[in-house]
C-alpha cells in the first residue's frame, strides 16, 4: 500500500448499498460509485470522516487496533484527549475514569492537553519571527492539514512548523518515563481517538518520519468497553484532573487561539473552513494573523468517533475547565524536560500534494481541460450524481481522465436515446454498471420500503 | 485556451468570481503555486479597479504553457493621469466604494509589482485598457 495514501477510513463492500450518500457529502469529492459500491479515491481523501457520519448503513468503518494489543508492553500508556472525559456524566468523577482504564490493563493515564503551555508559546514565537506568509494556520487538525495539501497546495506554507499536542504529548511521556528508569521498547504509548483523521496522522504522519505512539484506540469502542467498570471503579488513588483550565480548552472552538498573541480566528466545520481558505487563498482576507481550523462542527467535541452528543461534551468540558484553577505558566513536570520538548517540536516542511492538477504536465493538463469544457457544453449541470460521479464537473474530469464516459449521464442517455444513439438496454446496462445489476428490480427490503429491514 | 468575463461596474457582490475562477483553472493545469498567487493578486485587483471605477469591462484570458496573457478592457471615465494613478495610495475610488473597504490606492502599483509586462492605456470619457503578462515557471512538480 502506498504509504502517502495511508487512509485510517473504508468502505465495507459486503454492507454498502450503493446509495451514493457518502458521494453527496464529502467534501473533497473523493467518492464514486462503480458497480453499486461506494468507492473512495486515495488521492483525494483526507480522513475528515463525513462519510462515515453520513452512511445509512454504517458500511464505513474506521481502522481499529484491539484492544488486547496494549498487552504486547510491560508499561501500557492511556494517551488520552481531554474530549474523553467530557463523554461521561457528571456522577461518574475523573478518578473513577482513571481507574477504569487501569483495570481494563492500562498502566499509565495522561491526557495529551497537559503542557499545550509549550505548543502555544512556540506557535507565537513563529508568529513573531514572521519566517511564513500570513495568516499562520493551525496544525492540530490532521484532517486541515490534508485538506490543505490536497485542494489548497498554495496555501501549504502558511500552516505552521509545530507538531500537534497530542505529539508532544507522545515525546514528553516517553521523556518522562525514560527518566524514571522505564525501558523505551517496553513501553507502549496509545492514543485513545476521537477521529479518523488522527489515526491517519499517527500511522502515516506528514511533517515527521514515524510516530512516537505505538497504537490507536477508537473512543467510542473503549468507551462503551468501560460502561461497565466505570461505575463501579474506586474513588481512591490517582485523578484525571491535572490538566489546567484553558488547556482543557485546547480542543474545543476557540481554546487554542485564545493563547495567540495577536488577531486570530477560530473556524470549525469542513465547509466552513473550505470557503475561509478559499479566501484567503484570493487574498481577501486581512489583517489575521493566526487561523485556528477544526474539521469537525464543534471541533474535537464533534468528532466522529465521540460517542457523546458534542455540545454536552464541550459544555462539561468548560464547566471542568471553570473549576479547575489555571496556574501562569508551564508545570514543574513539564519545565523539567521542556528543552528537550522544544528541540523536537518543529515539523518537518510539509508539502502540497494537490488533487487538483488534470496532470503533471501543464500542456497535457491543458488539452484535458479543453476537453473538459467542450463535454460540459452537453452535461446539464445537475449535479444530481446518478452517473455514480458527485457533479458533472467530476464527470467532465473522469470522462477526460478515462475513468468513465458521457453515456453515464442519464440525462445524457436520454438524448442520445432520443436520436438513435443508444438503445434503452444499452443505456440500461449503463446503469447497471454504475449501480449494480438489478439495482432497480423491486426490492421491498430497502429503507423506507414495505418490507424495510 | 481562451477565457472570458464580464464584470458590471458597481457590482461589489460578485467581484473576485473571475480572479476566483481562473485561480481554479491554474490549479488544474498544475501551474506552479508562485505563479499562480501573482496572477490571482493582479486578476483581482483588475477587477476590483472596474467594478470601483468603470460603467462595464471584460476580461480576457490567454492560458499558455510558457505564459498567462491578460487583457481587461473597460467603457468608463477612463485614468487622466496614468503616473498619478500608479502611485501608491492615490486613489479616485468614490465615497461609497471607500466605504465598502475598497480604493486604498494600491491596486495598480500592485498589479505591476506581480507580473512580468505591464501596459496601461485609457482615453478619458471612454475608457481604460490593461493588459499583463505572467511567465510560466517551466520547474513544477
Amino acid at each position: 500500500m502506498n504509504a502517502e495514501f495511508y487512509h485510517a477510513v473504508h468502505i465495507d463492500e459486503q454492507v454498502c448499498i450503493g446509495c451514493s450518500h457518502c458521494m453527496s457529502v464529502c467534501p473533497t469529492e473523493a467518492i464514486r460509485v462503480r458497480e453499486g459500491k461506494a468507492r473512495i479515491l486515495e488521492e483525494r481523501c483526507i480522513d475528515c470522516g463525513e462519510c462515515y457520519r453520513k452512511c445509512p448503513v454504517s458500511a464505513i468503518k474506521v481502522e481499529e487496533n484491539e484492544l488486547e494489543m496494549i498487552f504486547d508492553y510491560k508499561h501500557r500508556v492511556a494517551l488520552l484527549p481531554a474530549i474523553f472525559s467530557g463523554q461521561f456524566p457528571d456522577e461518574i468523577k475523573p478518578v473513577q475514569i482513571h481507574n477504569a482504564l487501569l483495570q481494563l490493563g492500562f498502566t499509565h493515564v495522561h491526557e495529551v492537553e497537559k503542557g499545550t503551555g509549550i505548543v502555544s508559546e512556540l506557535q507565537n514565537k513563529q508568529i513573531q519571527d514572521q519566517t511564513e506568509p500570513k495568516p499562520y494556520i493551525s496544525t492540530f487538525c490532521p484532517a486541515i492539514i490534508r485538506l490543505i495539501q490536497v485542494n489548497f497546495p498554495l496555501l501549504v506554507e502558511n500552516l505552521l512548523h509545530v507538531k500537534p499536542p497530542v505529539d508532544m504529548a507522545a515525546l514528553y511521556i516517553r521523556k518522562k518515563l525514560e527518566t524514571m528508569g522505564l525501558k523505551k521498547e517496553d513501553t507502549g504509548l496509545f492514543y485513545i481517538t476521537p477521529c479518523a483523521a488522527k489515526i491517519a496522522a499517527i500511522e502515516s504522519p506528514v511533517g515527521e518520519n514515524q510516530s512516537n505512539i505505538n497504537g490507536v484506540i477508537n473512543m467510542n469502542s473503549l468507551f462503551h468497553q468501560m460502561q461497565a467498570t466505570v461505575k463501579h471503579a474506586g474513588n481512591q488513588g490517582e485523578t484525571l484532573e491535572q490538566v489546567e483550565g484553558k488547556e482543557i480548552l485546547w480542543p474545543l472552538t476557540g481554546g487554542e487561539r485564545a493563547n495567540i498573541k495577536g488577531s486570530s480566528l477560530a473556524i470549525d466545520g469542513i465547509k466552513n473552513v473550505i470557503a475561509f481558505l478559499e479566501k484567503i487563498e484570493n487574498e481577501e482576507i486581512s489583517g489575521v494573523d493566526f487561523l485556528e481550523m477544526r474539521a469537525c462542527d464543534q471541533s474535537c467535541a464533534g468528532g466522529i468517533l465521540v460517542p457523546e452528543n458534542k455540545f454536552l461534551a464541550a459544555e462539561r468540558l468548560n464547566r471542568r475547565a471553570a473549576s479547575t484553577a489555571s496556574t501562569e505558566g508551564l508545570s514543574d513536570e513539564i519545565k523539567a524536560h521542556e528543552e528537550y520538548l522544544v528541540e523536537n517540536s518543529r515539523l518537518q516542511q510539509l508539502k502540497p500534494r494537490s488533487a487538483l492538477k488534470l496532470d503533471n504536465d501543464t500542456t497535457r493538463a491543458m488539452e484535458k481541460m479543453k476537453r473538459m469544457r467542450k463535454i460540459m457544453c452537453f452535461l446539464p449541470g445537475f449535479d444530481c450524481g446518478g452517473c455514480g460521479s458527485p457533479t458533472c464537473q467530476a464527470l467532465s474530469e473522469d470522462i477526460v481522465q478515462g475513468n468513465a464516459d458521457i453515456s453515464y449521464c442519464v440525462f445524457m442517455q436520454k438524448v442520445m436515446q432520443k436520436n438513435h444513439k443508444l438503445s434503452t438496454e444499452h443505456a440500461l446496462s449503463i446503469i447497471e454498471k454504475i449501480w449494480g445489476k438489478q439495482r432497480l428490480d423491486k426490492n421491498c427490503n430497502k429503507i423506507g420500503a414495505d418490507n424495510e429491514n | 485556451m481562451k477565457l472570458e468575463y464580464h464584470i458590471k461596474g458597481g457590482d461589489f457582490n460578485s467581484v473576485g468570481s473571475a480572479s476566483s475562477e481562473v485561480k481554479k483553472i491554474l490549479k488544474q493545469l498544475n501551474i506552479d503555486p508562485h505563479s499562480i498567487k501573482r496572477i490571482v493578486v493582479s486578476l483581482y485587483e483588475a477587477e476590483v479597479n472596474i467594478a470601483a471605477h468603470a460603467y462595464y469591462g471584460t476580461i480576457k484570458v490567454a492560458i499558455k504553457p510558457e505564459k498567462v496573457k491578460v487583457r481587461l478592457e473597460d467603457h468608463g471615465p477612463g485614468i487622466p493621469d496614468i503616473d498619478l494613478a500608479m502611485q501608491e495610495g492615490y486613489s479616485t475610488a468614490s465615497q461609497a466604494v471607500r466605504e465598502m473597504g475598497f480604493g486604498a490606492g494600491m491596486g495598480l502599483p500592485n498589479i505591476k509589482r506581480n507580473t512580468d509586462t505591464f501596459q496601461l492605456e485609457s482615453e478619458v470619457g471612454k475608457g481604460t485598457t490593461l493588459s499583463f503578462e505572467n511567465y510560466l515557471n517551466k520547474d513544477n512538480s
